[in-house]
């Protein structure tokens, strides 16, 4: 009993951490439609600018965080005006984007490969309080506690923002219909540029929690979990922002059960994806889609 | 006349000068043309990096050392170090630069037993020597007669572990968790299953991970609810940091020793795992704390000229390079191949900071082990 409670605890917390990286993912390639593979790669570089601050700038982790997430998605401002805003006006400026995002995504990773180096680093020993809390053989830490929270917190104030709020909304008619929305009078390229902004600095912030809680950074930590935040988006419903939580959860889950029934990491992802394809058989549209009409 | 013959006398001084000093020349330029080409193969980059820095390490100390020698007496060696990048790929590009553009004499490397399994094939086709320092997966002398090493193997390593960690802990039953899909940690796995066969432990349970894995819970939440007396660990390095870590983290008692394989040897285990890695057993080549007059010059030079102490990696590879030396010095020649092998097979009870040093009949390691536990951030000596 024990045990399954502790393994549903480490499905929760590993599925949080692929919602975290979804939900960024998931603002630009569910809302906007456009696939944006370079969101590894800040992920992976918001986490490695949040160890720089620590190491070489000697910052508190209180302070690198905010600020890595910031660098996060000034790089995604970056990558939306490099990699997608020259191809805007084309036809087919989605699948072109996409092309151009691998490119970025090829950049960002040589980059911080040429800048940190390819060794596997780590956050300076203290920086960080992790506290244990056992409750008889479970255990649970304060800081899977903050990231399964930060999952929930950040999902609630997205949706609310993407709408409620004007910004949100703005999102949303681009998203509907750039042509209209620009008929509108909506600043259509402000409101993209905003869009990765957010989605990057998401994406950072779940690369310094990843990093953080396994303490191993490298500059292609991001890769293992790119098709795993393609395949979570998918499973939540495309564009649903708590669909990308719950899909993260789910994917979680199935991987830790798989895992812990086979005493073997092998069949991990082969089941994890299994399970996408069962899902998308019965509902097509993933857990909290619904077709088309788009929901925040 | 009498000028002239005083300035014939200068051009004879002149010339005898001349003749003397370009002999001078000649023979100093004769001693630097015994300069034997050694290519070194080790892993900069990729999952075996923290072994590799300080291999290349051991090796430029003893090539640093022997090449002040060798100004003297004995064969200068002339190193050329690339990044085999943890990868078998790379390791045959690199192989295959060393043995056609390069023509060393012989290689010292790969990082990787996975590497070595594909590249050293390449080197006994051609008929290159490879003297291997940290390849310790069974069978890689197999592949052929030029394929040698320095690295004891998991399997006079391991059962050595074991057979001091039940004398003195009296361990009965013990879970395994290994990586499944590296020539290296599973063929640590296949020495600790003997192992323990041989001992009459009982393992509880197996379970395993895959390269590049950072969350390890599931795996030892099975474990830790069948309550096994020690966690036998096949990994590398990184992996182990993690698994050590979240062990401890998840609340499998300090009192349950974990026992590792090779990828252990590594201060990174204790930098990245920190307290977590304290009275981690590991099985090891080298003892650190020998006092042999040999290993104390070896560690205090290293220390004094990287700043941290040497680790079993780079003792290997630095004895490596002595043995290779010792080599080139009796095959007396720098550049046939075939006898620099020749003269490596006949290579018994040389002086290294591993102890006296032997080639076994085929080709593998022979000399004592040791047994270490992490005691206050450091490896101490648990037995022999």
């Amino acid at each position: 009993m024990a045990v399954l409670l502790q393994q549903l605890i480490n499905g929760l917390f590993i599925g949080s951490v692929y919602g975290l990286f979804a939900v960024g993912y998931t603002l630009v390639f569910g809302v906007l439609d456009i696939l944006n593979l370079a969101h590894a790669a800040i992920f992976t570089l918001g986490a490695l600018t949040a160890l720089w601050l620590t190491t070489a700038g000697a910052l508190s982790i209180w302070i690198a965080f905010p600020l890595a997430t910031l660098v996060s998605g000034a790089l995604g401002l970056v990558l939306d005006r490099v990699a997608f805003a020259p191809l805007r006006r084309r036809a087919d400026s989605n699948l072109s984007g996409l092309i151009s995002s691998i490119a970025m995504a090829i950049i960002f990773e040589s980059a911080a490969l040429g800048i940190f180096g390819a060794r596997t680093v780590r956050f300076p020993e203290g920086i960080f309080i992790n506290r244990v809390w056992r409750f008889g053989s479970v255990t649970v830490t304060s800081l899977q506690v903050e990231i399964v929270l930060t999952a929930l917190a950040l999902m609630l104030a997205l949706t609310a923002f993407v709408r409620h709020t004007r910004a949100g909304r703005a999102i949303r008619a681009v998203a509907e219909s750039e042509r209209t929305a620009r008929l509108l009078g909506i600043n259509v390229d402000g409101v993209i540029a905003l869009t990765f902004f957010i989605s990057s600095a998401l994406g950072g912030v779940a690369g310094i929690l990843y990093g953080l809680y396994f303490d191993a950074l490298a500059p292609d930590m991001g890769r293992s979990i790119e098709l795993k935040g393609l395949a979570v988006i998918v499973l939540g419903g495309m564009g649903s922002i708590p669909g990308a939580i719950l899909g993260g959860i789910a994917f979680g889950l199935s991987e830790v059960f798989t895992v812990a029934l086979t005493g073997t990491s092998n069949l991990r992802d082969a089941v994890a994806f299994s399970v996408l394809f069962a899902i998308l058989v019965l509902k097509p549209s993933g857990l909290l889609g619904r077709g088309r009409a788009r929901e925040a | 006349m009498l000028s002239g013959s005083g300035n014939n006398l200068k051009i004879i001084a002149v010339a005898l000068v001349l003749i003397l000093g370009l002999t001078g020349i000649c023979s100093t330029a004769l001693a630097a043309a015994k300069e034997a080409k050694i290519g070194f193969a080790f892993s900069m980059t990729g999952a075996a990096a923290a072994y590799g820095e300080t291999q290349k390490n051991g090796a430029l100390l003893a090539i640093d050392e022997i090449n002040a020698r060798a100004a003297r007496d004995g064969v200068r060696i002339s190193a050329i170090f690339e990044d085999d990048a943890s990868l078998p790929q790379q390791g045959v590009n690199v192989f295959n630069r060393f043995i056609s553009a390069d023509r060393v004499a012989m290689i010292i490397g790969p990082t990787l037993s996975n590497t070595a399994q594909v590249a050293d094939r390449i080197a006994q086709q051609a008929g290159v020597p490879v003297l291997g320092t940290s390849n310790t997966t069974q069978g890689i002398t197999d592949i052929g007669n030029f394929i040698f090493r320095d690295s004891l193997t998991e399997l006079v390593v391991i059962p050595n572990t074991i057979r001091a960690a039940k004398e003195k802990l009296g361990i009965k039953k013990v879970a395994v968790l290994y990586g499944n899909d590296d020539a290296f940690t599973k063929g640590g796995y296949d020495a600790f299953k003997k192992a323990l066969g041989d001992s009459d432990i009982q393992i509880l349970s197996e379970q395993t991970f895959a390269k590049g894995d950072r969350d390890f819970s599931p795996q030892l939440t099975q474990i830790k609810s069948i309550n096994p007396d020690a966690l036998i660990v096949s990994a590398l390095v990184e992996e182990a940091s993690g698994i050590v870590s979240q062990a401890r983290q998840l609340g499998i008692p300090a009192a349950v020793p974990i026992i590792g394989g090779n990828g252990f040897n590594s201060p990174s285990l204790m930098k990245n795992a920190g307290k977590a890695a304290e009275n981690v057993i590991v099985g090891a080549a080298w003892n650190a704390a020998s006092s042999n007059p040999l290993n104390r010059h070896f560690v205090e030079a290293y220390t004094a000229r990287y700043g941290s102490p040497p680790d079993q990696f780079a003792a290997q590879a630095y004895a490596g390079v002595y043995i290779a030396s010792e080599a080139l010095g009796r095959a007396g020649s720098t550049d046939n191949r075939k006898a620099v092998r020749d003269a490596l097979e006949q290579i018994r009870d040389l002086d290294t900071v591993l102890g006296k040093f032997s080639f076994a009949d085929n080709r593998d390691a022979k000399h004592t082990p040791v047994v270490q536990i992490v005691k206050d951030g450091k490896f101490a000596v648990f037995g022999e």
